[in-house]
């Protein structure tokens, strides 16, 4: 028996939306609400504290990954405007870009992590190095998420642009949400954490 | 959302501008950075630079600019638990409820 998930692609008539639309926002709606709590306990935690650690980060190191992540979001959204366009080979191109930025900025924040653990600073010296690796270790979880999903969608999950193009780009809308979602919390994450 | 063929090749210049103005607004966040201003002035620009960043991405690039109202519906009530979430450590702050710790190690000392 074949069957076929309603509105993947023509919008239900109550929410003029497809499902899936709702869905991965709602899911972000999730996501601001487990960043929230942590950008909340930071503040708890930062006017707590008798005195903050100040330029113990690396800004040009912080301030690279931030440009990073800023070209990963621009050619996300490219590799979903390509496919409106019907250009898939423009697609792969913008997809693997996102890709490559996307483990670069897993490599940088290697480096920095690794920095910081040889010269002992680990989550449990001071608060601040806490909430720090709290905050871009989950940071760093989403990307590793995100580099999953996009991987799918460059090999198995690629199959379905030739069955069903418009489905296919709408997942590529939804992971291109998600992505910049991830992108939006780093451009906080950045000033809050290294800045001030 | 707007998403047929042509108005999707017209974005595309809009798309690498909000792009190149991102990467302005963070050199603009380093520069700041490097004024030492005192800290409520630093927390502010710094801060409004990234919700203007912020702003950017969510509308251009998740295209909140032209929306449904159910997504407008949903992100309205995530703002509005995220503002209580925000609010919580001003609770903290400003609850004076119970007796204060140094108080009660004062009457610890005294006792022994």
């Amino acid at each position: 028996m074949d069957m076929n998930i309603p509105y993947t692609v023509e919008h239900r008539p109550d929410t003029g939306l497809a499902n899936g639309k709702l869905g991965i926002w709602l899911f972000l709606g999730s996501e601001v609400m487990l960043f929230g709590a942590l950008f909340s306990t930071y503040i708890i935690l930062r006017v707590g504290a008798a005195e903050w650690p100040h330029g113990e980060l690396n800004i040009p190191l912080g301030a690279i990954n931030t440009a990073i992540l800023i070209c990963s979001s621009v050619t996300m959204v490219l590799a979903w405007a390509s496919l409106k366009m019907n250009d898939w080979a423009k697609h792969r191109i913008y997809l693997v870009t996102t890709v490559v930025l996307a483990l670069v900025f897993l490599v940088n924040k290697y480096f920095e992590y690794s920095a910081h653990f040889a010269s002992g600073e680990v989550p449990a010296h001071t608060t601040f190095l806490a909430i720090y690796f709290t905050m871009t270790g989950l940071h760093a979880l989403h990307i590793i998420g995100g580099v999953i999903v996009m991987s799918y969608f460059l090999g198995p999950g690629a199959k379905l642009w030739k069955k069903n193009p418009e489905q296919f780009a709408n997942r590529i809308e939804y992971t291109g949400l998600y992505w910049h979602f991830v992108d939006l919390v780093w451009i906080f994450l950045f000033p809050v954490l290294y800045l001030l | 959302m707007h998403s047929d063929s042509e108005s999707v090749r017209k974005s595309i210049r809009l798309y690498l501008t909000i792009g190149v103005t991102l990467l302005i607004f963070t050199a603009l966040t380093v520069a700041a950075n490097r004024f030492h201003f005192i800290v409520p002035i630093a927390i502010a620009v710094a801060l409004v630079i990234a919700v203007i960043k912020g702003s950017m991405v969510a509308s251009v690039f998740m295209h909140l600019n032209h929306e449904q109202r159910w997504i407008y519906g949903a992100l309205a009530l995530t703002v509005f638990f995220f503002l209580v979430l925000m609010s919580v450590p001003l609770f903290t702050i400003l609850d004076s409820i119970g007796t204060e710790v140094h108080a009660v190690a004062v009457e610890h000392a005294g006792g022994h």
